[in-house]
């Protein structure tokens, strides 16, 4: 298995500050891997996510994802690159209150340029699978939150993305709705999604992930696989 | 502790916070208010001008040459106190001087008129425009009047009989008594003047409304001097005649214009006011949160308002004043009016009617921004929006067009009061640019219509010096002269044997008495070959033989006659009928001067010189080159033929330039209403770009879509626009016509043609494109993951 994910002393600097707000960090993330990033407020998370999304660049070192050197990409190229490797799933699930849910979910099919009833297959099965297909010509405004970061997550894998970022899925929900996003991580990385995850939620990253990264004002104060993993991989050892 | 408490630092901080609205607003009111005070001023200067000047000048109700010769000054003195007569001025001496122009060739005779200064004793007030009064025999001032070459303050001018004179200034006489003035000592020092042979004699009347009342105190004047004495007089009826042509022409234009750039100011004004303060909705939920009473926000947001409005209403009145005064200039000169000036109250009007509409278009969104609920107020932008605008989403993604363009052509459907202001901008300014471009075609086929010889490449002045220019080796003093029969006949035959002609004619006129009319009526004698290509004709047609006359509709409805009807016209003792075979369309001489093709009245003795030729060329045939070897045939007469100069006239001049300027500052007035309103959008779907970004949206799918977001705004107000431009245009060409008592022909009414309507109505479509391209680009330039924090 390669790598999806390698950052090559990748650091990121705000205006003049000396002490960059990131890194610099090296680091690697392998296809079908699950990656929990924590930490506390201000540690770099959502810079490393941001980074990792082509949402920004580094001051210095690279950002490899899928293979694309993303700090050498201009914004044209990083927008195909994003709308076609990328999923991203964020704690407020921005989705768009003017379109039906299956117009969100088709919006980046659509600038792919991705065939109509492909695309609509497609959708039709994220729906499906993931229990909104009630809901498919809904607005998002009438929608639970655990429903909304479901059309979110669905939107986010309609063009089958190499990489899932999600940042604080759970963030906005209810414990129940967070269970079943939860759950539905799991599901996801268990099919083979990589799937990295930016959370404070220490049993979220636990539970989803089969390693933390944990920052602290920008640099990596651990980096080890998860209880859960362990527990999964003794357990899976036993199994054999 | 900052100055002016809580309220004054909210209403800085919310001034000062959103800069490019801030300078938006201040951009906008100041083209409201500039449009708003030349429109308005023009409109002033264009109500009643000749009433104004006339009233300011102490106009003479009665001008009144009579012959020096034939009465003494206590004769002239006594009709002073004669019944009715309120104020008298006079007796000035009146000559006639005739210039002579560079090449030696004589120019346009001047009246002129010797008194001792401009003020005139109460009556015929001259406004000095330029330079003083004279105050040395050789000096003259020039009467704005004067329909000939342009004479500079400082430059002399020589007479064909032999004088020199300095021109100190120039000035203008709305009774038009004369087209220079002299001291009285400066007339009788003229080289070979034995005393002026005529006398000037100005009259104001306790009576003079009527033209009735004015023949009754002409006759009363008659009676009171000797037999023979009284040489001719005007009144001032016939001045302002001809002087409201012109305004009366142009005064629907300008209202038109005027009501146009107003209610646009207004709607965009408020536009931009209500959106600031609707887009300031969390901030008030923060200020009220924080203890701030309804009172107080509504407060603070009209200062939020009013304080770049009142920044732009300064420099738009300084703006408006400075653009009116070249504009004022030209309306001057085309009312032939005495000096004109930005009114005071026109600019205390436009400047508190502007704060007026911003205070009450702010005062509306803060009240509704004031009573709403603080938690409410607060949850703006942060909920979930829901319902409007979602069907038209719908229905674009079914549309086969890329997503991006399908997105942003649904986006104005979630804002419609906005959008409807939005549309209403961009159909106002397209309905001011199509009626602009309907205008200035009107105009300017207006002013074509009185050239009647447009079609004449080639022009012949016959005026000759006897010894072959002025100036002449025996010393005396050269005159042109007109030329003789025989002369006329060599010129004739001149241009006959060139090879290029391909038609020409000859005008002179003369005044001649018609049945059926008071008085006489200028008649225009048209000869030759080809009797000019004629005016724009209303009905029948131009003239195309001997015994044909021409008339305009006033000089029917005056004389009661009409196309078909004969009638006498009498002059120098004959008289010859002709046939009225036209209506023409020619304001010329208060639309009553007359052409005609009778070759009789330019026969014999007395009869009048030809005036000009025009010579019309074969197809192909140079111009420069036609007229050298006619010039050359010419030389032994001392006739030259130039290139015709087509006429521009002051009224056509103005119109244009304002219209372009109108214009020009409505569509500027759209765009920033489209740029505010695109902004605001932008602003507000920020997180929706910052998401669409983060989806794989390119800079330029971001751009593509603020740009069609706006792009069917501007198609729906263009399609608006183009029949509302029509339509104000075919509402005030009626009144202009009205204005000049007269039908107006078809060059002049059916302007638009399918093409120019097309790109007209696709103008709405760029005013809107332009407006939006700045936020588009912001949108496209904003970092994604900056958007996507926003709230």
């Amino acid at each position: 298995m390669g790598h999806v994910i390698e950052l090559a002393g990748a650091a990121r600097h705000y205006d003049s500050a000396d002490t960059p707000a990131l890194g610099p960090l090296t680091l690697t993330v392998e296809e079908g891997e699950a990656l929990a990033v924590t930490g506390p407020s201000g540690s770099g998370k959502s810079t490393l996510l941001n980074l990792i999304a082509g949402l920004d660049k580094p001051s210095s070192g690279g950002v490899t994802v899928a293979g694309q050197r993303l700090d050498q990409l201009g914004e044209r190229a990083l927008a195909r690159f994003r709308r076609e490797r990328i999923g991203m799933v964020f704690q407020f699930f921005n989705l768009l209150d003017d379109l039906t849910v299956t117009d969100n979910i088709l919006l980046p099919a659509q600038l792919a340029k991705t065939g109509g009833r492909a695309a609509a297959a497609r959708a039709a099965e994220l729906l499906e699978t993931l229990g909104i297909a009630k809901h498919a010509r809904a607005y998002p405004g009438r929608l639970s939150g655990g429903e909304r970061q479901r059309v979110a997550v669905a939107r986010a894998l309609i063009n089958r993305p190499a990489l899932l970022l999600a940042d604080e899925p759970t963030g906005a929900l209810d414990s129940a709705a967070g269970q079943e996003v939860r759950e539905l991580l799991i599901d996801l990385n268990r099919g083979g999604q990589t799937v990295v995850l930016v959370t404070h939620d220490d049993a979220l990253a636990e539970a989803c992930a089969g390693r933390r990264l944990h920052l602290v004002d920008g640099r990596i104060a651990f980096d080890r696989p998860t209880q859960d993993s362990k527990t999964r991989n003794e357990a899976s050892a036993v199994t054999r | 502790m900052r100055r002016g408490g809580a309220l004054g630092t909210v209403v800085r901080s919310g001034v000062g916070r959103r800069r490019l609205q801030t300078l938006v607003m201040v951009l906008v009111t100041m083209v409201a208010v500039v449009s708003a005070v030349v429109a308005g001023s023009l409109l002033v200067a264009s109500s009643a001008p000749f009433d104004h000047a006339f009233a300011r000048q102490h106009g003479a109700h009665l001008v009144v040459q009579v012959d020096a010769g034939a009465v003494d000054a206590a004769q002239l003195a006594a009709t002073g106190r004669l019944p009715g007569v309120t104020a008298v001025a006079g007796p000035y001496p009146a000559t006639t001087l005739t210039p002579v122009l560079d090449h030696g060739e004589a120019g346009p005779q001047l009246f002129t008129v010797g008194r001792p200064s401009a003020t005139g004793g109460g009556v015929d007030e001259l406004s000095l425009l330029s330079g003083r009064w004279p105050s040395a025999p050789g000096e003259l001032v020039i009467s704005t009047d004067y329909n000939g070459p342009e004479f500079t303050v400082g430059s002399t001018l020589r007479t064909t009989s032999g004088a020199a004179l300095t021109i100190v200034g120039t000035a203008s006489s709305v009774s038009g008594t004369a087209q220079a003035w002299m001291l009285p000592a400066g007339v009788d020092a003229l080289p070979g003047s034995g005393g002026p042979a005529q006398q000037q004699e100005l009259y104001r009347f306790a009576a003079a409304d009527t033209a009735t009342q004015l023949d009754a105190e002409r006759a009363e004047l008659a009676r009171a001097l000797p037999s023979g004495a009284l040489l001719g007089t005007r009144s001032y009826l016939d001045t302002k005649l001809a002087a409201d042509e012109n305004a009366q022409s142009i005064a629907p234009f300008l209202l038109a214009f005027g009501a146009l750039g107003l209610v646009m100011s207004v709607i965009i004004v408020a536009s931009v006011v209500s959106g600031a303060v609707g887009s300031g909705m969390r901030r008030i939920g923060i200020l009220k949160a924080l203890g701030f009473t309804p009172g107080q926000v509504v407060r603070a947001y009209v200062a939020q308002a009013l304080l770049p409005a009142a920044l732009g209403t300064a420099l738009g009145l300084v703006g408006g004043n400075l653009l009116a005064m070249p504009l004022l200039g030209d309306a001057q000169e085309a009312y032939g009016s005495a000096s004109l000036a930005v009114s005071w109250w026109v600019d205390l009007a436009v400047g508190g009617s502007a704060l007026l509409v911003v205070a009450l278009a702010a005062v509306v969104p803060a009240l509704r921004a004031g009573r709403l609920r603080t938690v409410d107020a607060i949850a703006v932008g942060r909920a979930p929006r829901t319902g409007r605008g979602q069907w038209a989403h719908r229905l674009a993604t079914r549309l086969p067009v890329p997503r991006p363009v399908s997105y942003g052509l649904a986006g104005p459907f979630a804002r419609p009061v906005r959008t409807a202001a939005l549309v209403a901008a961009v159909a106002f300014s397209t309905a001011a640019a199509t009626f602009a471009s309907g205008l200035t075609s009107s105009a300017n086929a207006i002013g074509h219509s009185r050239e009647v010889d447009s079609g004449y490449a080639v022009t012949v002045d016959p005026m000759v010096f006897p010894h072959g220019g002025p100036g002449q080796a025996d010393g005396a003093p050269a005159r042109p002269i007109p030329l003789t029969a025989a002369q006329d006949a060599t010129v004739v035959a001149a241009i006959k044997a060139q090879p290029g002609t391909a038609g020409y004619y000859a005008i002179s006129g003369i005044q001649a008495a018609v049945s059926g009319v008071a008085g006489t009526v200028q008649t225009m004698l048209y000869t030759g070959d080809s009797p000019a290509t004629g005016y724009d004709m209303l009905a029948g047609h131009w003239l195309t033989g001997p015994g044909q006359v021409v008339a305009p509709q006033h000089f029917l409805t005056t004389s009661g006659h009409r196309v078909g009807d004969t009638i006498t016209l009498t002059s120098q003792g004959s008289s010859l009928p002709a046939v009225i075979v036209g209506e023409s369309f020619n304001a010329g001489e208060g639309g009553m001067e007359l052409s005609a093709d009778l070759p009789a009245f330019l026969t014999g003795p007395g009869a009048p010189a030809i005036w000009t030729y025009g010579v019309a060329l074969k197809p192909g045939v140079s111009t420069a080159s036609y007229l050298s070897g006619l010039n050359t045939a010419l030389a032994p007469l001392g006739v030259r033929g130039t290139e015709r100069q087509g006429e521009t006239s002051n009224i056509v001049v103005m119109v244009d330039a304002m219209t372009a300027l109108l214009t020009l500052m409505l569509l500027v007035v759209a765009g920033l209403g489209v740029l505010n309103a695109v902004v605001l959008d932008t602003r507000e779907r920020v997180r929706d770009l910052g998401v669409c970004k983060a989806l794989g949206m390119t800079p330029g799918q971001v751009t593509a879509m603020v740009l069609t977001s706006v792009a069917g705004v501007g198609l729906v107000g263009g399609i608006l626009g183009v029949p509302g431009g029509i339509a104000l245009h075919d509402l005030v060409l009626p009144m202009v016509g009205h204005g000049m008592d007269s039908a107006l022909p078809s060059q002049v009414t059916d302007v638009y043609h399918a093409l120019e309507l097309g790109l007209l109505g696709l103008g709405g479509v760029l005013i809107a494109m332009l407006g939006a391209l700045l936020p588009a680009g912001w949108a496209a330039r904003t970092r994604t993951a900056t958007a996507l924090r926003t709230e």
